[in-house]
């Protein structure tokens, strides 16, 4: 390395790393009119997604909608790049329905690095930041490897797999951030001497084979479906073609192939030593574990219309790549399949995140942001709610304004965070659904109403785009209004009606919205007879009836989990202030103070979800916080216009 | 760091008040039979919730709140067919004159605890929840009922409380109870599961849900549920009395001391040190509270295999006691034998016995050894808390202890003042709370019968054909409650237990 010099470039925020994080994290930060630089090891390489072509599905799909209500990017980007789109779970109910997409990949990393081209106040470099200056636990700037330093007091580290990455294909190793990338091999030292401790984790990607090659008269057709929106909430997808992807499943001999070379398995050898992801198991992992299930599905899907190569989702492994060949021949459809990438395992560093903030700030070093995969998550969605909390903190820190945090119980990305950072993570974290626990209140479909007042106060969004959700809301609250004061009475149709729909007739007048909540009731059909029966409920757009009936369907359920929130919430919200002496506390337990201590939660919700920490402390916590004397007791702060 | 910063709100939700919305409520009276049970009630819904469960004997509902502190007469009605539960007076105190600053309603019931418990149930039936250790005072406090300066002791109480009723909690599911609520919950887990994993990994490979064979499956825990809400929660605290234990070294005269409190010769004693071999248990009533006293064996190394086994079960007996009677002989003075002993005992809910009083030498004015009538004299009413501290100087002082009470098992002096110490430890202490206990047990059995319900919400919803997030819903609220009674929590079990069962991913 050359030597520094500090007569560098300022910013007002710095973030290494054009993945997905990093670029969400500078799209925010610059668009809320902070001088923005993204460092990143390849300019060619931005938004690349280096395992599925796809975005969205259960849980990370409502995500993707969050990010997109509150101005972020990726919605949009996928809406422009999807091959195939789908909405799944709609054989359940409206609070678990996903969208997922298959992406063209390098469509999706070219209008990425479009919109991040034509962004005002954001700079694009190509290097290393291989140091960071801290001094008094405060960040002060970074070097890059090649001598250059930018002077700068926040900073967003999102550097994915590459911290000390290490690929592995069978029994070979070698540095490196991604197949064919090098890895970042400095700039975990220089966090490691500023108190940061890291830990290793690892994940593996399947092969890839050329598309021309596969048999699809072998595999089960699965083809995109015609919907009315994509991601995003704000722009209507142009219409397109869509590519089908194929299912086909391992057979006995796909079993005994990987069986007679498991000792040939990184799982087996050692080279692997970072902990995966259950939820991606590789195929050897998946016959070790469950013997007894004679096949597994395969998911082909296209990587793009301009290319050939197609992955094989269920054949992850980063066995020889001889023995992937072997593989990949014995699964019907693809015995004449050609290998193009093989697959691989890598193996990184990883920040472990109860060192974080709820607003992804490090709690060693004032300044020192961080999201993605670098924060013990796995995923292109975790990875980009992350890069847009970050950012936006990092621009309001920039500003010296109060930070922005969303609770478990506004959005998945609140859960998210304060799973990361509350509870740590001892496997690269991915988002379930089960993992929320207001999750009918948290859904696909209301992600705007929930988020974007947010996103339009942090200058995320327009002003006429809140309009539009605001004037959804009114409308919505008109109709609810209307169908509960208007009452029908059986005219002898109205029974029929009933009858034919498969629910029991009335026998007392009762109003369109109890009818509602009968789950054979469809709202269309409802208004019908409402205006048969001489009832005029005025027109509304489908968005509006869909959460009229949304509502009326979980109503009781919705109620529930309101309550339950609102109960909650006296501590949920309740700030504690950040210099707070935990260590202090009588009348604790020894656990939960040292516990308390270490993590110095930022709201008494927080605490409470710490391991270890009971409701007693919790109250005792409470009431030397009242002692303290901190202010506005009770309520917590509005966000401020930044 | 920058000096920061609270969390943003959402835009919809009115951040609410510090002290929550919600009414609580719980029994708060301290002693057993006999004495008058208060069931006390504090929040917004206490004077509706009374209105509703309340039948004045004169006058109509509309009385009730119509005048603070004023005591009414009439009774708590059943929520079904509105019988009489129980024949009360009731005291409405309007916020804020009252002790949490809030609305408090207190149910004065006539009967014992079972009333008291029904009437509790009644209450929260109407939406009422149990209150937790020490929440009235918490409430005191943070509605600046009590002074700030205080906060200390108040979190002192909060955490003894919660000691106690932990202690209680604990000791509630002894006895196989606790194993069979962790196996019900998992079971529900194990459903729970099944639908998560449908929700979650919807296009992976897994087998279509059998939910009749699930609705079976919870229909079962509910079942099971129900079994045990109608034997297993029993507050055993008012019926069972205060369990005090007596411990001491052998041959200090603990057999001797339970004859003289119960009046009749109940234990053997003997000079032999090891008489009592197991423990026996009396009832006994002291100044209104029911004591549940157990005879141990002398604690020592047990010299043979059945006297290990007694020592163990004075152990035992020793950890679960609400009250510990710590016997030593005043005559030979505290040994290392007992310091090591009371170095196991909490002094919050423990009294030391200096027993063979009678046998300690003369001095001065004090009886001579061996005059068997000295406590008939005047010196009988001399001051016994002086006698106290001169028996605590010649042994030395023991930290924390309250000074001993003299006594002599054999001629009966001391045993009254005995009686009296205890029911004030019992009354008055913060450690012996006898509310908690009682408060303990009724959580555990509100979270139960939550269970069930949510149980059997779940069934319904299976077999109505709801949607499988719905059903969900009400499996975890059910799998909620229980873990709040076994100290487990969702998501870990969850996750695991899906990907334990089902092989998900690419
Ligand atoms: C082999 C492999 C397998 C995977 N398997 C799965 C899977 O099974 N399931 C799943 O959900 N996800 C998987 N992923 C992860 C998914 O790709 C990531 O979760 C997602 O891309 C993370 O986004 P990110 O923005 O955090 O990091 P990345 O997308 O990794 O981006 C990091 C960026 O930071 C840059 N960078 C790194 N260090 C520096 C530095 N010091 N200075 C400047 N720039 C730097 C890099 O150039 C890169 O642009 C896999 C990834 C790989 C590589
Ligand atoms: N003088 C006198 N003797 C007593 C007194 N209390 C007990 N003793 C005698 O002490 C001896 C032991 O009494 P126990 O009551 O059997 O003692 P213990 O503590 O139950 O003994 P173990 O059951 O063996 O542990 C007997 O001989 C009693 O008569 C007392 O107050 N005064
Ligand atoms: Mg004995």
């Amino acid at each position: 390395m050359k030597k520094a010099s500090k007569e560098g470039l300022q910013y007002e925020v710095v973030v290494a790393g054009g993945g997905h994080a990093g670029v969400e994290a500078a799209l925010a930060s610059s668009r809320m009119g902070r001088r923005t630089a993204l460092v990143t090891l390849s300019v060619d390489k931005i938004a690349l997604m280096p395992c599925n072509p796809a975005i969205g599905g259960v849980g990370k799909g409502q995500l993707t909608r969050e990010i997109d209500a509150l101005g972020g990017e990726q919605g949009r980007n996928i809406d422009k790049a999807y091959i195939q789109i789908k909405m799944l779970n709609t054989s359940k109910g409206p609070a678990v329905r996903a969208l997922r997409a298959q992406a063209d990949k390098r469509l999706y990393e070219d209008s990425m690095k479009a919109v991040l081209s034509a962004t005002a106040n954001l700079e694009i470099i190509e290097g290393e930041v291989a140091r960071v200056d801290v001094s008094r636990e405060t960040l002060r700037g970074l070097w890059l490897h090649d001598g250059r330093y930018l002077a700068t007091r926040t900073f967003v580290l999102a550097s994915g797999t590459f911290l000390r990455g290490k690929v592995i294909v069978g029994n070979c190793s070698y540095p490196a951030g991604r197949v064919g990338e090098l890895p970042a091999n400095h700039l975990s030292r220089s966090l490691e001497e500023a108190g940061i401790a890291l830990g290793r984790f690892q994940s593996a990607t399947p092969p890839r084979v050329d598309g021309r090659t596969i048999d699809p008269s072998k595999m089960i057709v699965q083809p995109g479906e015609e919907l009315r929106g994509g991601f995003s909430h704000w722009e209507t997808p142009a219409p397109r073609t869509q590519v089908p992807c194929y299912l086909t499943y391992t057979s006995a001999n796909t079993h005994q192939t990987v069986s007679e070379h498991l000792h040939l398995s990184p799982l087996k050898s050692g080279t692997v030593s970072g902990k995966g992801p259950r939820y991606c198991p590789s195929i050897d992992r998946k016959i070790i574990n469950f013997p007894e299930k004679d096949r597994h599905p395969v998911f082909v899907e296209p990587e793009g219309a301009t290319t050939h190569e197609v992955y094989l989702q269920g054949l992850t492994t980063s066995l020889p790549v001889h023995v992937q060949e072997l593989i990949i021949s014995a699964t019907p459809g693809l015995e004449r399949a050609r290998l193009i990438r093989p697959g691989y395992a890598v193996e990184y560093d990883y920040l472990i995140p109860e060192q974080l903030t709820l607003w992804l700030e490090s709690k060693t070093v004032s300044g020192l942001f961080s999201a993605g995969q670098v924060n013990g998550t796995s995923g292109y969605e975790e990875a980009a709610a992350q890069g847009l909390i970050a950012g936006i903190n990092a621009a309001l820190s920039a500003r010296g304004v109060e930070p922005f945090i969303l609770g478990r119980d506004q959005a998945y990305i609140g859960v998210l965070i304060d799973d990361l950072v509350t509870k740590g993570v001892d496997e690269p974290y991915r988002m379930f659904t089960s993992r929320a626990e207001y999750r009918l209140l948290l859904r696909h479909d209301n992600a705007d109403e929930r988020l974007a007042e947010f996103g339009q106060r942090l200058g995320l969004l327009e002003e006429a785009q809140l309009q539009a959700v605001e004037n959804r809301r009114h409308q919505v609250g008109e109709l609810q209004a209307f169908l509960d004061s208007t009452t029908l009475r059986d005219d002898g149709q109205l029974n029929a009606e009933l009858e034919s729909m498969g629910t029991s007739p009335i026998s007392e007048p009762q109003t369109a919205g109890q009818l509602l909540r009968r789950p054979q009731v469809a709202l269309l059909d409802l208004m019908r007879m409402l205006e048969a029966s001489g009832h005029s409920p005025g027109r509304y757009d489908e968005k509006v009836l869909e959460q009229v009936e949304i509502r009326a369907r979980y109503d009781g359920y919705i109620q529930r989990q309101l309550a339950e929130i609102r109960r909650h919430r006296a501590t949920e919200h309740r700030a504690i202030p950040p210099g707070f002496a935990f260590d202090s506390i009588e009348g604790i337990t020894v656990e939960a103070r040292d516990k308390l201590t270490r993590l110095r939660p930022a709201t008494l919700g927080q605490a409470s979800r710490i391991a270890g920490v009971s409701p007693a402390d919790i109250s005792v916590l409470l009431l030397h916080l009242h002692r303290a004397g901190s202010e506005g007791a009770g309520t917590s702060a509005a966000i401020s216009q930044p | 760091m920058v000096p920061r910063k609270t969390p943003a709100s959402e835009p919809h939700i009115e951040p609410s008040q510090m002290v929550t919305l919600e009414t609580i409520a719980a029994i708060s009276t301290a002693a057993g039979p006999g004495a008058i049970g208060i069931v006390r009630m504090s929040g917004p819904q206490a004077v509706p919730i009374a209105q509703e469960v309340f039948r004045p004997v004169r006058g109509g509902a509309d009385r009730v709140g119509a005048e603070s502190h004023r005591l009414l007469y009439g009774h708590i009605v059943g929520p079904v067919d509105g019988e009489n539960v129980d024949e009360v007076l009731l005291a409405v105190m309007q916020a804020p004159a009252t002790y949490t600053r809030e609305d408090v309603v207190e149910v004065h019931c006539h009967g014992g605890p079972a009333a008291q418990r029904a009437v509790l149930a009644i209450l929260l039936q109407k939406g009422a929840r149990p209150a937790e250790p020490g929440e009235f005072t918490k409430r005191a406090f943070l509605n600046g009922r009590i002074d700030l300066t205080q906060a200390e002791s108040v979190s002192s109480v909060i955490r003894a409380r919660t000691t106690t009723a932990l202690r209680a909690a604990v000791r509630q599911l002894e006895g196989g109870l606790g194993d069979r609520l962790r196996d019900l919950r998992r079971e529900l887990v194990s459903v729970l599961a099944e639908l998560e994993a449908g929700v979650d990994f919807s296009e992976e490979d897994i087998d279509d849900l059998d939910r009749e064979g699930l609705a079976s499956k919870v229909a079962q825990v509910c079942r099971q549920l129900e079994g045990l809400l109608a034997t297993a929660f029993t507050a055993r605290a008012l019926e069972e009395g205060v369990r005090t234990a007596i411990v001491g070294r052998p041959n200090v005269g603990k057999s001797s001391l339970l004859n003289a409190l119960l009046m009749r010769e109940r234990a053997i004693v003997s000079e032999i040190p090891g008489t009592t071999r197991d423990t026996i248990e009396e009832t006994l009533e002291c100044g209104g509270i029911l004591l549940r006293l157990v005879d141990t064996a002398g604690l020592r190394e047990g010299r043979d295999h059945i006297e290990v086994l007694g020592i163990e079960r004075s152990r035992a007996a020793l950890d679960s006691a609400d009250l510990v009677l710590a016997v030593f002989d005043a005559a030979e003075g505290l040994s290392d034998g007992d310091r090591s002993l009371l170095a196991g005992v909490d002094p919050g809910r423990a009294i030391l016995v200096a027993n063979k009083i009678d046998l300690l030498p003369a001095d001065g004015d004090g009886p001579a050894k061996g005059e068997d009538d000295w406590w008939k004299r005047g010196w009988l009413t001399r001051d016994i808390a002086l006698v106290g501290a001169n028996v605590l100087e010649g042994l030395g002082r023991v930290d924390q202890f309250s000074p001993p009470i003299p006594v002599s098992a054999t001629t009966g002096y001391g045993i009254d003042e005995l009686r009296d110490a205890v029911s004030r430890l019992v009354l008055e202490g913060q450690d012996l709370d006898l509310e908690e206990p009682l408060l303990a047990t009724e959580r555990q059995r509100h979270l139960t019968e939550e269970a069930h319900n949510h149980g059997q919400q779940a069934v319904c919803a299976l077999e109505e054909g709801l949607s499988d997030e719905l059903v969900s819903e009400d499996l975890r609220a059910a799998i909620v409650s229980l873990g709040a009674i076994t100290g487990e929590s969702i998501v870990p079990d969850l996750i695991d237990e899906i990907f334990a069962r089902f092989c998900i991913g690419k």
